[in-house]
């Protein structure tokens, strides 16, 4: 059971290695909107401090929807879905498998250039750390959510719109809350609460998401 | 022992077919049979347990298979049009993710495997960069990678040659004398004898059925 979840993710993760545009594109647009900011409204530092938390996740969240299109997409059309749905396997154990390999490939890297991120945008040591906390907690739960809607729009023709009218309202709760969390930690207040109300919505979305996904899969691909 | 107990099939609509029974015993060969469109591939689909019937069952083992799943996808091999390769990892890659799932298998060696299908040479070859029917081949060499009984084979012979087909030919004698089940659709004659090889004829319908 185990190794069927590793062996899904490891595929995931050789093919995406063969085409490494795919990993880079979002990360370079996460990054190149970050950077973007200071050019338009100024280079203000206190200014830039204020509004960092919200503009690192908009574009964490607009990177996230740029790369969900693979997720399925490619497997529909090659034939790699089917014959993953046909697999003695539970269908939500193994989309878990390729949910999490996605956020390998998207949510890490963002975790990884965030740091380089917050010193553009001025940001202290302590709002940097519960930014890196409220992304770390956050961003599996935008790959989970996201895959319910790539899911349920991969026979589509043109599901990327689509894909953003479902996905984008389900991902505001994570947005509203993450960015409170900064905010507080920015005014040097306990931000923990926050923290764990997204750690719930981490909990709630592994645990039900997968089984979302595994139903949407099996009416998209019929 | 598979069973289709009143099949109808609806496409945007249209009555593909209807009330469909048939039954298919190990050890047989099924060919369906019928002109474009008929709904071969829709039939094979229902069957797998891709998509769902509008109504009618199929059972596995008395089994319904929409509730029986992972028992009934332990002793299925299904290769539909699409065939499931990943284009960006090499012939070797893509059947070493195939074999793991195969315990039984696990001792194969997979370079003998590709040899068998004729791939000998291009194990480390990007799949994308095979042609057509070397592509088909990869997928083929499951055939030898697996001890399903119940094998659905839509189209197997697309873009094969010659040889290809009567290796392949052979091979599903050899299941069905194992006691295996082969159900495959194909345009092609075949050339297995009448012993082994029994026919699902699907026919246009004379007037176009609407639900």
């Amino acid at each position: 059971m185990f190794n069927v979840f590793l062996q899904v993710v490891s595929k995931e993760l050789k093919g995406a290695f063969r085409r490494q545009s795919d990993i880079l594109n979002p990360v370079w647009f996460f990054i190149i909107v970050v950077t973007l900011f200071p050019l338009g409204i100024g280079t203000d530092p206190t200014l830039l401090a204020r509004i960092a938390p919200g503009i690192i996740w908009v574009a964490a969240l607009l990177a996230a929807l740029l790369s969900f299109e693979r997720l399925f997409k490619d497997d529909f059309i090659d034939g790699s879905l089917e014959q993953l749905m046909l697999m003695p396997h539970p269908l939500a154990w193994l989309v878990s498998a390729k949910v999490f390999a996605h956020w390998l490939l998207t949510g890490l890297p963002i975790l990884f250039v965030s740091p380089l991120l917050a010193v553009f945008l001025a940001m202290e040591v302590d709002t940097y750390l519960a930014l890196f906390l409220t992304l770390l907690i956050g961003t599996p739960i935008l790959s989970l959510l996201g895959a319910i809607g790539v899911a349920l729009t991969v026979g589509l023709r043109k599901g990327g719109i689509l894909l953003s009218l479902i996905m984008l309202p389900l991902s505001i709760p994570i947005l509203i809350f993450s960015t409170m969390a900064i905010d507080a930690a920015a005014y040097g207040q306990s931000y923990l609460g926050l923290l764990a109300l997204l750690g719930a919505m981490l909990v709630t979305s592994i645990t039900l998401a997968p089984f979302a996904i595994a139903a949407s899969l099996r009416v998209s691909v019929s | 022992m598979l069973r289709c107990e009143k099949l109808t099939c609806v496409r945007e609509d249209r009555i593909l077919f209807q009330e469909l029974d048939f039954t298919v015993n190990s050890g047989q060969i099924v060919q369906v049979e019928g002109p474009n469109g008929v709904g071969k591939t829709s039939l094979f689909r229902l069957i797998v347990g891709l998509s769902i019937p509008y109504s009618g069952t199929v059972y596995w083992h008395d089994n319904d298979i929409n509730h029986h799943r992972e028992m009934f996808y332990k002793h299925l091999l299904y290769l539909g049009h699409k065939t499931g390769i990943k284009p960006e990892l090499t012939a070797l890659e893509n059947l070493q993710f195939f074999q793991t799932l195969q315990p039984s298998h696990s001792n194969v060696d997979l370079w003998q495997v590709l040899a068998k299908v004729g791939l000998a040479g291009y194990e480390d070859i990007v799949t994308a960069q095979l042609s057509a029917g070397q592509q088909r081949r990869v997928a083929l060499a499951r055939l030898w990678l697996n001890d399903c009984p119940l094998w659905v084979l839509d189209e197997p012979f697309t873009a094969i040659d010659k040889s290809g087909v009567q290796v392949l030919e052979s091979l599903f004698i050899q299941h069905a004398k194992k006691g295996g089940t082969v159900l495959l659709t194909t345009h092609q004659d075949l050339s297995i004898d009448k012993l082994h090889l029994s026919k699902i004829i699907l026919k246009k319908p004379m007037d176009d059925l609407y639900v």
